[in-house]
């Protein structure tokens, strides 16, 4: 089953020599055995899963983390993954004949082979950080796919909106999941579902929820996150078709379907899964209804089903799964046929939208008819032919018997059927406009290429998924038993006893639902151009992807006046910003730990001499800041460094207070001789404001350096290490000065890395100055 | 105006040569007075200032041919051989060690390992300083 996965990720590696040194054959034929062998892979492994013989296999991958690419399939991964790899064979074919040979097409394979094994790669996968890896596989493949014309502004905008939404749910999911492994300590999803209970006790369930479905609803485009898929048709047909109907979208579904055991019953599930799901599916069909372009009606009828099927995932009952099965595999066959369609259209007439279309029954009867199944089968007209009419007649009935456990969820419960029919009517004009408005009337305005059908190549997708929408729609039971139920079972946990029938009966509510559907939709269909001004009220001037834009363009205004507040260039800024938070930092943690303590049992004597040269060192310190004079300045500080060395002296610490006297003495020639080059010093009156700051700001310093000291000192928790050195200093090191001992015997590695710095320093000062000479010389 | 300041240079002259003797003196007497590699470089480096103050860069750069800058680099390397060396007795990285002798001349004397590390200290400073300050002189001078 690994290999599976990883055929894919192969093959793409392999594409680019191919499309290299093979040019006479195109690149895509040479590939298309690799899906087609995975989907025969796992149409043998029906009859084992029917039986209840659930497959697993694990690569170790970082197991000390419980890391592992460990790939688990039951009933639903099988379905997804004979999707996947069915609609890929048939796409690939497809795309054969859509490409033309002088396209990017390694670049093309690349990224959809990638997507491919990625997301076998997450229905397969047990594990939570695979399931993630792959997860993101997906986004940046379907990334790269959207963009594949990137010399196009609208692909790069689309590409990088559905980049920016699919990633931020799939962190928050990537939240969710390691939550989950937390409480459950484990990283497999099979383990996780066995410990569900010890999940519905945590205190984090609500949290892990929303952030679990954040990540399903991005990648399945539900409100209010759906805004990136119309945009996201930018990408080549093919891969409209393959990632934004079949699989990639249906990942959340996927997500969803899969952690229904854990989560699934509860009232929030409910109310959070079937709300958005119901209100998903409704603005979905209302705003397809809007679109003049062909595969915006296409992508905002995805976004519709997909609610319709997060609805009935959120209902909790055993019938709801089943028909959410049934719809999956409904939705990717009419789906994928109708993009096809869509995108034969598109090639044969050069147009796409479709005030520019009519009349191409007679010119393309072959795709007229496909278009026709397709789109009936979308809008679950009565007639036993279309499959899409079964799953929908099953969500009707579902939402009619609603087990509703809680105030909350029995409250809502009762608007379901309504709303879901309200979502069905427009279903069914879309689907009406889509078909008629395209394939029948007059042609309108004049078209850049003469129509005409398109090559056989292209139609075989279409028609062999057409040909499943009128089989499963005729014989839904064939794919019952093998498909179906296994897939239900995985979901719901036990065995559906689900035998689907096309008539249930005259007194079934679910069938006038169907009819009330058709007879309100034909009205509405047919008196379109009356009401169509309702959509300048609703939405009118407000929209989802005026917000994300609002927002996104935001971002950048804020973020840039929020760094050039703080980053002004100004080095005095920054040394506020330091200082302040230095202040605030030492200060608070005095404060708030009782860190401040005086001792006065541990001081010595003062005599006069130390306080007369202090005296005089704090004198010359202010009186530093008070000179207008730079040279001045320099002098006065000198009184600082040269009482300092006295106070050295008299503390006995004669080798500091020569070092001290002799360096003194040359920082003070340097800055002399620096200071002669510059210019006089800049008089430029401050601003009172910023005076006064700098006052409070170094007197805080001052006074909070000062209350460390003081607690310090007073704080001593461990004897010092001095009298080993002064002990052990002739002893050991041979010396009776201590200081000397230390630092080149004791502690040689702290001098000897110092004398670099001093040669270094000394290197980068004859470097800056001979270096600029020569600069200024050439 | 070219001053004749015959005072100052007579008396760097000799003192020069005291100063350097002190330096050394610091420099050997700092194990077991204060003293040592560092400030004996820095008076070093003061005396060799005051020969340049008293009488000029172009002269005494044609008595002292010495280069300055590679002081830097003998004294770094002579502080990590001695470093190094106590490999060779297999003891941990700049360990020292240290012993009496009876020397001609010196009668008992204690010789210390610690005084070739303190040599690299010397060495370096000297050459830091002199680095520094005739770079900042020789600039447009």
């Amino acid at each position: 089953m690994q290999y599976a996965v990883l055929a894919p990720f192969l093959t793409a590696l392999v594409v680019p020599f191919l499309f290299r040194y093979i040019r006479a054959i195109h690149t895509g034929w040479l590939i298309l055995p690799i899906p087609f062998g995975i989907f025969t892979y796992f149409l043998s492994q029906l009859t084992n899963i029917s039986e209840g013989h659930n497959q697993h296999s694990m690569v170790q991958w970082v197991p000390s983390l419980g890391m592992n690419f460990s790939f688990y399939l039951d009933g639903l991964s099988l379905l997804f993954s004979l999707l996947i790899s069915g609609i890929g064979t048939l796409v690939v074919l497809y795309s054969i004949f859509y490409l033309d040979k002088n396209e990017k097409l390694h670049n093309f394979y690349v990224f959809l082979y990638i997507f491919m094994g990625a997301m076998l790669g997450v229905v397969l996968s047990d594990n939570i950080y695979a399931l993630y890896l792959f997860w993101e596989l997906t986004s940046i493949s379907s990334f790269l796919l959207i963009g594949y014309w990137y010399e196009r502004q609208a692909s790069r905008y689309g590409a990088l909106k559905s980049m920016i939404i699919t990633v931020l749910g799939g962190l928050s999911m990537l939240g969710g999941l390691i939550l989950l492994s937390i409480i459950t300590g484990t990283t497999s999803i099979r383990e996780m579902i066995a410990a569900s209970d010890t999940v519905l006790e945590s205190p984090y369930f609500t949290g892990i929820l929303v952030l679990i479905l954040l990540g399903a609803f991005t990648k399945s485009a539900q409100f209010p996150f759906h805004i990136w898929l119309p945009d996201a048709m930018e990408a080549p047909t093919p891969v409209s078709a393959f990632l934004h109907s079949a699989t990639m979208v249906k990942a959340g579904i996927y997500l969803t379907a899969r952690l229904f055991l854990l989560f699934g019953g509860t009232d929030i599930f409910f109310v959070l899964v079937t709300g958005f799901g119901l209100l998903t599916l409704c603005w979905g069909s209302y705003m397809a209804v809007r679109q003049t372009d062909l595969k915006a009606i296409l992508a905002f009828s995805t976004i519709s089903q997909l609610g319709m099927i997060m609805t009935m995932l959120g209902f909790g009952t055993k019938e709801a799964a089943f028909a959410a099965v049934f719809h999956i595999f409904n939705h990717a066959t009419f789906k994928g046929s109708l993009f096809m369609v869509a995108g034969i259209v598109d090639h044969e007439t050069g147009t796409r939208d479709i005030r520019r279309l009519g009349g191409l029954m007679t010119l393309m009867p072959i795709s007229a008819t496909l278009a026709f199944f397709g789109a009936f089968s979308m809008a679950g007209v009565p007639l036993p032919i279309f499959n899409g009419f079964l799953s929908k007649e099953m969500f009707f009935k579902t939402s009619l018997d609603l087990e509703t456990t809680s105030t909350l969820a029995a409250s809502i419960a009762p608007f379901v059927p309504a709303l879901a029919v309200f979502g069905s009517i427009f279903t069914f004009v879309y689907s009406m406009y889509f078909f008629f408005h395209t394939f029948t009337g007059k042609t309108r305005g004049e078209l850049k290429v003469k129509p005409h059908e398109a090559p056989i190549g292209m139609l075989i997708s279409p028609i062999v998924l057409v040909l499943f929408v009128i089989i499963v729609g005729l014989l839904p039971n064939m794919i019952n038993e093998p498909i179906l139920t296994p897939a239900t079972a995985a979901i719901y946990g036990e065995l559906p006893d689900k035998h689907i029938v096309f008539w249930h009966g005259f007194f079934e509510p679910a069938l006038y639902m169907s009819m009330i559907v058709v007879a309100l939709g034909v009205i509405l269909f047919l008196t379109r151009t009356k009401w169509q001004s309702v959509y300048n009220w609703i939405p009118g001037v407000l929209s989802a992807n005026k917000t994300y834009d609002y927002l996104y363009n935001m971002q950048f205004r804020v973020s840039e006046k929020t760094t050039r507040t703080y980053m002004t260039g100004s080095i005095r800024h920054y040394m506020l910003y330091i200082l302040i938070f230095i202040i605030g930092a030492t200060g608070v943690t005095l404060f708030v730990t009782d860190g401040f303590v005086i001792d006065t049992s541990d001081l010595a004597p003062i005599s006069w001499p130390e306080v007369a040269v202090g005296l005089v060192m704090a004198i010359a310190a202010i009186a530093t800041i008070l000179m207008k004079n730079r040279i001045a300045a320099i002098l006065v500080l000198g009184i600082v460094g040269y009482g300092l060395s006295l106070l050295f002296v008299f503390f006995r610490a004669p080798d500091l207070a020569l070092t001290q006297l002799i360096v003194e003495t040359v920082t003070v020639a340097l800055f002399l001789l620096c200071f002669y080059h510059l210019p006089k010093l800049d008089t430029k009156k401050q601003p009172v404001g910023a005076k006064t700051l700098n006052i409070i700001v170094s007197v805080s310093v001052g006074v909070l350096v000062t209350l460390v000291a003081i607690a310090s000192h007073s704080s001593k928790k461990f004897e010092t290490i001095a009298h080993y050195f002064i002990e052990e200093s002739h002893h050991l090191g041979g010396g009776n000065n201590v200081v000397n001992v230390i630092l080149v015997d004791m502690r040689g590695l702290d001098t000897l890395f110092e004398i670099t710095v001093l040669g270094l320093a000394a290197l980068g000062i004859y470097a800056m100055i001979r270096l600029r000479d020569k600069e200024e010389m050439e | 105006m070219r001053s004749n300041d015959i005072i100052l240079k007579t008396t760097s002259a000799i003192i020069v040569f005291v100063i350097l003797a002190f330096s050394v003196n610091l420099f050997l007497a700092g194990h077991n007075a204060p003293g040592g590699g560092f400030i004996g470089g820095l008076m070093a480096a003061g005396a060799f200032i005051l020969l340049y103050i008293s009488f000029g860069l172009k002269t005494i750069n044609k008595i002292l041919r010495v280069n300055f800058r590679y002081f830097i680099g003998a004294g770094l390397l002579i502080a990590f051989l001695t470093g190094v060396g106590s490999f060779v007795f297999n003891q941990p990285f700049l360990s020292h060690t240290f012993g009496y002798f009876h020397l001609p001349l010196l009668g008992k004397t204690e010789l210390a390992t610690a005084v070739f590390f303190d040599l690299g200290v010397y060495l370096t400073v000297i050459g830091v300083t002199m680095t520094i300050i005739l770079t900042i002189a020789e600039d447009r001078g």
